[in-house]
Formats: C-alpha cells, sequence, structure tokens
C-alpha cells in the first residue's frame, strides 16, 4: 500500500523537462492541452488548495488576538505536549523497526519474505478506527489484559500508553516501506566488502549503508512524523476524550468545534495545517537533493 | 534441511528478522487477531445479525458506494492532473506538484472541519451550489467529497512515474504509422499506463472505505442516510457493544485483507507491464 508514498527519486528533474512538448507526436492541439490542463488545474484548487486556504482563514476570522488565545489555552498547550510526546515515543520505535526489517529483507534471501513484506503493509490498509478498537480488545477494561491491569493500577485505554500504541500503529510500516526498495535496489556488495575488510554489523551500517540512504530515512521519518502528530480516528478511539490529559491536538480540534469554537478550532487546526506543509517542503528538498545525488553519482562526480 | 549452513558475508540476520518478527507480532498481529478471537465468541447466527442489521447495511451501502465513486472520480481527474504534471509547463509547477500530497500530510481532523466549511451553506463553495439545489455538507455527498480529497494522491503518485518513463518513440511511431493523437493514447499509452491506474484506483478505494477523520465532520452522521460503515464501529463501543463493534471490524477486516491481496497483485502487474521495480 505504501507504493502511492514512497521517495520518488527522478522527480526533481522530471518536473523541470519539456521533452514530451518539443516533440509533434507527444503533443496535443492547443484546445486539447488547455482542457486538460484547466479541468486539472481547476479540480486541484477545488479539491486541494481551497480547503488549504479556508483553514488559516477561517483560524484568522475573528482576528490575531482570538488566534493566538486559542494557541495559548491551558487544554491547547497541553494537547500540543501530548502530541509531541506521542510522535517523540512513536518515531524512535518505529525508525529502530524499520532499519532492522530494512536489513533483514534487502540484505538476505530467505521464505516468506514477499510475505512478510504484506504482514508490514496491514496496517496501511486497516482502518484506523480498528487500529484503536484493537487495543481496546487488548488492554481495555473488557479485554485479555483488563482485569490484570486494573489490579495492578496500570492504565492503557483512556490514558497516555493507549495513544502511543495506537500512533505507533498507525505510522508502524512508513520507515520500513521507505528504506526496503532503496536497500534492495542498493544491492549488498559494498557491505560485503567493508565486512570482508574487518569492520562490523554496525560500522558497516553506519559508514556504508546509511550514507546510500540517507534521503529515503529521512523521508520516512518525516512522514512518520507527520501521520503521528495528525492521526485521528485510532487516537480517537483509545484517549477517552479527557481534557488536559489524553486530548491531542487532532482532538482537541474536534472538541472545538463540536463546542462551535469554530476560530480556536480553526486556529489550532492551522498549527497542524502549518506542520503538513513543512513536511512538505521538507519532502520537496529531499526528492532535490536525492535527485542530484543520482545525478553526480552518474556523472562520475563526486 | 540442508547439511552446510549457508554461509552469509554479511551479520546480523538472526537478530534483525527476530526482532522485526516480534515487533511487528506484538504491535500487529496478535492485536489484530484479537479482533477474531472476539468475533469467534458469537455464534454465527448472533454475528449474522450484527453484521446486517439494517442501519448497518445502509452504513456499507453508502461508505462502499461513495468510496467507488470517489476512487472512480480521483482516477479521472487523478489521470489528468498527472498527465499535465508530466507533460506540460505552466507556473506554479513544482509547487501543485508538491501540494499533490497534502491529503497525506494534512491531518484529516484538520481536511474534515476546512470541507465542512467551504461545504457549508455560507461557504466559498456551498454558497454556489445552494441556489442549484445541491446540499453538500451534511448530505451523503459530504462523504464523497472527504474521500475525493483523501485518495487524490494515490492515483496521481501510482500514474506520474509510469507516465515520466514513457519513451517518446513509442508515440512517434504510432504517429509516423498513421495514428490520430486519440489514437495513440487509446492503443498506445493507455495499455501502459493502466495497471498503474487501476493500482492508484484501488489504493484509494482501500483508504476511503477505512477513512473516518475527514468524512465524520462533513457526514452528518444521520442514521441510514449518511453513516459511514467505520462510524458504525465507533457508535458500538460508545455503547459499550464490544462484540457488535468487533464483529463489524471483522467485516472490514476480511475486505481490507481482500483489497492488500488484489494491490499487491496489481502491482505486480504494473512491473511486469512497463518492466519497473515494484
Amino acid at each position: 500500500m505504501a507504493g502511492a508514498t514512497t521517495l520518488r527519486l527522478g522527480a526533481a528533474q522530471a518536473i523541470g523537462q519539456t521533452r514530451f512538448e518539443a516533440r509533434a507526436a507527444t503533443r496535443e492541439t492547443a484546445l486539447v492541452k488547455w482542457l486538460i490542463l484547466g479541468t486539472a488545474l481547476t479540480f486541484f484548487a477545488v479539491f486541494l488548495l481551497m480547503p488549504l486556504i479556508a483553514v488559516f482563514v477561517e483560524a484568522l476570522r475573528k482576528g490575531w488576538e482570538t488566534y493566538a488565545s486559542a494557541l495559548v489555552d491551558p487544554d491547547a498547550l497541553s494537547a500540543l505536549r501530548l502530541t509531541l510526546l506521542a510522535a517523540a515515543i512513536a518515531l524512535p520505535l518505529n525508525l529502530v523497526f524499520g532499519v532492522c526489517a530494512a536489513w533483514a529483507i534487502a540484505k538476505f534471501e530467505f521464505r516468506g519474505k514477499h510475505f512478510l513484506i504484506t504482514l508490514i503493509d496491514l496496517p496501511f490498509s486497516v482502518s484506523p478506527v480498528i487500529a484503536g478498537l484493537i487495543y481496546v480488545l487488548v488492554f481495555g477494561a473488557q479485554g485479555w489484559f483488563g482485569p490484570w491491569l486494573a489490579e495492578h493500577d496500570v492504565k492503557i485505554i483512556f490514558a497516555v500508553p493507549g495513544i502511543v500504541l495506537a500512533t505507533v500503529f498507525v505510522t508502524f510500516p512508513f520507515i520500513a516501506r521507505e528504506l526496503i526498495p532503496l536497500m534492495q535496489a542498493q544491492g549488498k556488495e559494498e557491505e560485503e566488502a567493508a565486512v570482508v575488510l574487518g569492520a562490523n554489523g554496525l560500522q558497516t551500517f553506519w559508514h556504508v549503508t546509511l550514507p546510500n540512504v540517507k534521503w529515503g530515512l529521512l523521508y520516512g521519518v518525516i512522514l512518520t512524523n507527520a501521520r503521528a502528530m495528525g492521526e485521528f480516528g485510532a487516537v480517537s478511539v483509545v484517549s477517552g476524550h479527557i481534557r488536559g490529559e489524553t486530548n491531542t491536538l487532532p482532538l482537541h480540534v474536534e472538541i472545538l468545534y463540536n463546542e462551535y469554537q469554530f476560530a480556536a478550532a480553526f486556529a489550532v487546526a492551522s498549527l497542524l495545517a502549518l506542520l503538513a506543509l513543512v513536511t512538505l517542503g521538507i519532502k520537496t528538498w529531499i526528492e532535490h537533493r536525492a535527485a542530484h545525488a543520482q545525478h553526480d553519482l552518474h556523472e562520475g562526480q563526486p | 534441511m540442508s547439511t552446510a549452513k549457508t554461509f552469509r558475508v554479511l551479520p546480523g540476520f538472526g537478530p534483525t528478522l527476530g526482532y522485526t518478527l516480534a515487533y511487528l507480532s506484538l504491535l500487529v498481529l496478535i492485536p489484530l487477531a484479537a479482533v477474531f478471537l472476539k468475533t469467534a465468541e458469537l455464534t454465527f447466527a448472533e454475528f449474522w445479525n450484527v453484521v446486517t442489521a439494517p442501519r448497518v447495511v445502509a452504513s456499507y451501502k453508502l461508505s462502499f458506494g461513495m468510496s467507488l465513486l470517489a476512487a472512480a472520480i480521483n482516477a479521472v481527474f487523478g489521470l489528468m492532473l498527472a498527465w499535465a504534471l508530466v507533460r506540460y509547463s505552466f507556473p506554479g509547477k513544482k509547487l501543485i506538484d508538491a501540494l499533490v500530497d497534502l491529503p497525506f500530510a494534512l491531518p484529516t481532523a484538520v481536511a474534515g472541519i476546512a470541507l465542512t466549511a467551504l461545504y457549508a451553506k455560507n461557504g466559498w463553495i456551498g454558497q454556489f451550489l445552494e441556489p442549484l439545489g445541491i446540499q453538500v455538507a451534511f448530505k451523503p455527498l459530504g462523504v464523497l467529497v472527504a474521500l475525493v480529497f483523501i485518495g487524490l494522491p494515490f492515483v496521481v503518485r501510482t500514474v506520474q512515474p509510469i507516465l515520466e518513463d514513457l519513451d517518446t518513440e513509442l508515440e512517434e511511431a504510432a504517429t509516423s504509422l498513421g495514428a490520430q493523437r486519440w489514437q495513440a493514447f487509446r492503443h498506445v499509452i493507455l495499455p501502459i499506463v493502466f495497471p498503474a491506474l487501476l493500482t492508484g484506483f484501488a489504493l484509494a478505494f482501500a483508504r476511503a472505505v477505512g477513512e473516518y477523520g475527514s468524512v465524520i465532520f462533513i457526514a452528518g452522521n444521520i442514521p441510514m442516510v449518511s453513516e459511514i460503515t467505520p462510524l458504525m464501529i465507533i457508535t458500538k463501543l460508545e455503547q459499550y457493544d464490544y462484540t457488535g463493534a468487533t464483529a463489524i471490524a471483522t467485516v472490514m477486516l476480511i475486505l481490507s485483507f481482500t483489497l492488500l491481496l488484489l494491490i499487491n497483485g496489481l502491482q505486480a502487474w504494473t512491473a511486469k507491464r512497463t518492466g519497473r521495480d515494484r
């Protein structure tokens, strides 16, 4: 399922090229061209651009003061802290997993490899609501470990650990799926040479593998981060919506919205939209850098 | 078992694979198995009663119908957008190319309230639709709009690389053999792009069926009319009906797994058709 989200290495160059427009055989008549372009751009403007602009316009509808006060509200700040905390735990966990999974899958041959990749993809194809539900079934009051947890006074569901678990689940495949194809394409000759020359496993990974996959890894990390901070459905199921305690930023947006505090809801939402824009900015920058690195490699330059 | 252990130069196979399997099992596989085990507590008749209750069936119709329609809309307009991004040069192209991924990066709740604001009666788009008698917000049509939004990048991003890799020679050959532009598209380009287009369609559909955050704000959530299936799970959970919620989740999971296998098959087909790596 991750196919659509993986880094496009040639993207930066492909966007700049005009080879199709330069030849008569690959060109449409001006009328057809403007028809396609006009339709595509209108669709883009209506479905992508307008919602984005609407977030900021609605956020500032009641002026900067309302905007600022919505952001420094104690409940908003505690939601921000929880969002950052959940991302700060989920990210390293999935990073270690992603690197391990990619190393095992890309550098070794074993039976059931394709099946394993499919299993890693599973969280992408599961509804976020079900992602929350499964942890309720395991750790909730009615769940497998519910009675035991209650006895030992450990709260997972309707508490912070549940939110972290749900976040880990929805961001589970991102880094692994980014690294696996890259590391497979890289082959293993360079690593084998390093090992033969006496490097140990960690040195080999750090000095040989990592420099080759750093852009893909970084892309996986920012995707994971964006999804971790923005997840709504899964977190909503396990959160319990306790203000100031188990509310993340997206849940805080929902609460404000349902209380008809629209300007405040959009103010907090604009913070998340800004995060999305920064994520896309970094992504574009990574694609640019990765394309240049690849270009230099082909040209035989350092 | 072979007598000689395969010799591996690179270290770390055992630990990394072991960790991968343990982490995967603990966080994904075992919790997912809980859904099926919990459902197994029901007799088949009880299960059938829950998953075919009229309100739940109405939610399937809405979820699947709107998801299919949204994926189809995205297939058409996503192909056009990918085509424009690959073939034409126009101002702001790089920015538009970067913003296509917005639905991946924008939290679903934010998308939900923004779309609701746009399509409400007094919203930027809603005010023009209202006189035409078209209501989007808080109606089934709202579900469609939200699902189109979240599905768009799946189609664009699966089709775009295939279009970029197309050799101009193919179309030149078609033209020199007397094909019209439309014929070249229909008989030369489309067969190459089709598997990727279908993959994008399936990805957008799979995502749409499970989508929750962006839909619930704009749908209005009226029983029998504009309730999506994931919302039915939430509703059952809020009534502490865990077995009911789990039974519906089982139906959705089986569909998701089927789609996942189908998409894997489609991606293999794309790879075969275009000679690209998956």
